[in-house]
């Protein structure tokens, strides 16, 4: 069998060798049961009297949420100044400028957000204290945010009937102490050992085999990189990437990050059905969210693997697929699978330019990212599944003219206005930002931006438009990968994309944890024959035909003006 | 309310000295003990730096095997991709002007010989490697250039060649600068 192939199937096996143990282990953690890790108790105690928190106190849904938002808002401040100001600062060994403010605005709430939407680029952009006590910093805790958040959603369901949610401190901290920063430590070690640059010299220079000066950008990276892909981040400590010899040495790292990426959202869902003991519901989850993971490889493969048919018309051979923006180490299948996950969770980072893959591919990305629950981002991935789920319960009780009902409790008007509201918040902001840019594009072209409008475009036509499509779907799906070709350190792309990402950010996970908060506080009635399961077979098949319609519906014209109009021109 | 701000401001103080401090220094401390002491392992010739082991670098004389097409000429302050779309025009021609040189330049070699990462740009554009059938279409060249046997130089492609991660996961490749270093040796 093509070496190739077995090595994406060998990277998923390992992810679910790791992630399902891990998920076990983390529904013991969060419900305080004992686990191995223990011993880092005393460094949560220190850390909570530090911070001068009581983690007895018990918080309902709306005090979570508050919590949640204050820290996360207080990030905002302190990453947009240091980053503007980040020249006059110190740790800048390669003297890069400070951020114009409208790069910093979107940067930090890129960040802050976890979405890692980088309209700057590592080398040239960034100083090295931006790096880890902004950038690093906020990889951690915005992962762990979305940790936290799913917990407190858990914590409704557990019990028959409760307002105590647990306190969102201790999860929060817990995320970092027994998940995130351990697996990172491990994650950064093999890097490093495997050529990943990790102290904290700065630029190198030589003078190659041919005689030509090469400057040489370096710097703490593995660190970065570890947590990037354990916290569903993105951002790369360089340009490219994980295309970057750097961020991405060999075959074997490239496995070791697409595991890492993956393990935390699917472990997530396991935790959810260990955490509120319904096992079986947790792997109806997981079913529909693999065969999603599934429906859209094997058409991306397909397409990857065929090649480029413009370059296979030019005469020459493409054994192993396109390779246009992809790296001769991984190879087109390795670059599939990647970026497969990298759109379906949020992680946003990628080891080849979508930019460049084939149409279809573009398609299937775009879907990834729009769906954005087939595992999804860390934590985040389940809330929104949530939403689906709560979308067909009602769907369902309609059908069979009963109130619809989820574990035991009522779901009434006010929960399905919520899930409404999100559900319409994505194609809103996805569709409503595209149009907008294409009508400045069009209708502004001489604006005197940093870069004008009428350059923002790398490729013409069709795919054009799919560079300002993709831009703001990842926004929306606080994803960060990019059709980089788009010219976006302007004002417009800053600011635009900045508002998405907020929005579809603390939306998203605030409208599930009320929907919960509600519905764990109402009167539980037990299971009975009328009851509509939610763990059958028959109920994920109508969760994932939900999926399909809202977003068929909601993104089939979009997707049809740009990668499937340059799919069907390219077959001419 | 109030409470909430003191302890976010409290918790996040913790946190950046052990996110931003402890974890980072203690990985560049062990990473100390890595090949090229966590700043990237440097390949050197003669006492001098001649490169990095994972970055490419432009090679364009005939002597020398070529890596693949770059966005960035190999620049390593900086990298990036070209992010030409498949259809689009310009970088069709591109890829034809590139096809019509390595024609030019090794001959007796057809269009069908030829490889997609020859003619393609990498992701990063600083691509070590190419491919074993992108080093096999230069070798008659690098042996008329050198005066050197085509058996040694095949030879040296194939020390050179990286096979799959154990056998059996992903690509082979071949590194482009320590395949010219040992051709360099042989002088």
């Amino acid at each position: 069998m093509n070496t190739e192939l077995t090595g994406i199937i060998a990277t998923f096996l390992l992810t679910l060798v790791i992630a399902i143990p891990l998920g076990k282990y983390l529904a013991k953690v969060f419900a305080g049961e004992k686990v191995w890790t223990d011993f880092l108790k005393p460094l949560e105690t220190g850390i909570y009297k530090l911070s001068g928190i009581n983690v007895k106190e018990q918080m309902n849904w709306k005090q979570q949420m508050k919590a949640l938002l204050t820290i996360n808002i207080l990030w905002l401040f302190y990453g947009f100044f240091v980053l503007i100001f980040q020249d006059k600062l110190p740790f800048n060994p390669d003297g890069n400028p400070g951020m114009t403010p409208d790069l910093a605005f979107n940067t930090i709430i890129s960040f802050v957000a976890n979405c890692n939407l980088q309209h700057y680029s590592g080398e040239s952009g960034v100083s090295y204290l931006t790096q880890q006590y902004v950038l690093m910093f906020l990889q951690f805790v915005s992962a762990a945010t979305g940790i936290a958040a799913a917990v407190v959603f858990f914590k409704a369901f557990r019990d028959k009937t409760t307002t105590q949610l647990g306190n969102f401190w201790e999860f929060f901290v817990k995320a970092i102490t027994r998940l995130l920063l351990p697996l990172s430590v491990i994650v950064a070690l093999i890097l490093t050992f495997n050529g990943t640059p990790a102290s904290y010299d700065g630029k190198d220079k030589f003078i190659s085999l041919q005689g030509d000066t090469v400057n040489v950008s370096r710097g703490p990276a593995a660190q970065m990189i570890a947590i990037k892909h354990l916290g569903t981040n993105g951002g790369g400590y360089f340009g490219a990437n994980s295309a970057h010899p750097f961020e991405n040495p060999s075959y074997l790292t490239d496995m070791v990050e697409l595991i890492a990426q993956v393990i935390i959202p699917i472990a997530m869902v396991i935790a959810f059905g260990y955490f509120i003991r319904r096992k079986k519901l947790a792997w109806t989850i997981f079913g529909v969210m693999t065969i999603g993971l599934f429906m859209l490889l094997i058409p991306m493969l397909n397409s990857e693997l065929g090649g480029n048919p413009a370059l296979a018309k030019m005469g020459i051979s493409q054994t192993t697929g396109a390779m246009e923006g992809k790296e001769v180490r991984f190879g087109p299948a390795a670059s599939a699978y990647w970026a497969t996950v990298t759109t379906i969770i949020s992680t946003g980072s990628v080891n080849s330019m979508h930019d460049s893959t084939m149409p279809m591919s573009g398609t299937w990305q775009l879907l990834g990212m729009m769906i954005n629950s087939f595992y999804g981002g860390c934590g985040v991935g389940i809330l929104n599944y949530f939403i689906y789920l709560i979308v067909a319960v009602f769907i369902s009780g309609l059908m069979v003219g009963r109130t619809p009902e989820f574990l035991g409790h009522k779901v009434e008007a006010r929960e399905i206005k919520i899930a409404a509201i999100i559900t319409l918040l994505s194609p809103f902001l996805i569709l409503a930002g595209t149009a907008i840019a294409s009508y400045i594009f069009t209708s502004h072209g001489d604006a005197a931006w940093a870069v004008q409008p009428k350059n923002w475009l790398n490729n013409p036509s069709f795919h054009g438009f799919s560079e300002m499509l993709y831009e703001m779907t990842s926004s929306n799906a606080n994803n960060g990968s990019g059709f980089e070709g788009l010219g976006d350190n302007n004002i417009f792309w800053n600011l635009s994309t900045g508002i998405v990402i907020f929005l579809g950010r603390f939306l998203p996970i605030i409208g599930p944890v009320a929907i919960a908060g509600l519905l764990g506080a109402k009167k539980f009635i037990p299971e009975s024959a009328g009851t509509l399961k939610t763990d059958t077979k028959t109920f994920a098949l109508m969760t994932f035909a939900v999926i399909i319609v809202l977003n068929a519906l909601s993104y089939f014209p979009a997707l049809a003006l740009g990668p499937l109009a340059e799919y069907f021109t390219m077959l001419k | 309310m109030k409470k909430y701000i003191i302890q976010s401001i409290r918790l996040t103080l913790v946190l950046l000295v052990l996110l931003c401090v402890i974890y980072p220094v203690t990985v560049a401390f062990i990473g100390k003990m890595s090949k090229g002491n966590g700043g990237g392992e440097k390949i050197t010739k003669n006492g001098k730096t001649v490169g990095y082991a994972l970055l490419g670098q432009s090679f364009t004389k005939p002597q020398y095997f070529w890596g693949r097409p770059s966005a960035v000429a190999y620049n390593a302050a900086g990298s990036a991709g070209s992010n030409k779309g498949p259809s689009n025009p310009d970088y069709l021609k591109e890829v034809q002007t590139r096809i019509d040189t390595l024609l030019k330049y090794n001959p007796g070699i057809k269009k069908s010989d030829i490889p997609a990462d020859m003619v393609t740009a990498s992701g990063s554009g600083l691509d070590p490697n190419i491919s074993e059938q992108g080093a096999a279409i230069q070798i008659q060249r690098v042996a008329t250039a050198r005066k050197i046997d085509v058996k040694k130089v095949k030879e040296l492609v194939a020390m050179n060649t990286l096979k799959p991660f154990m056998g059996v996961f992903g690509p082979s490749s071949v590194n482009v600068l320590k395949l010219n270093l040992a051709l360099d040796e042989l002088n």
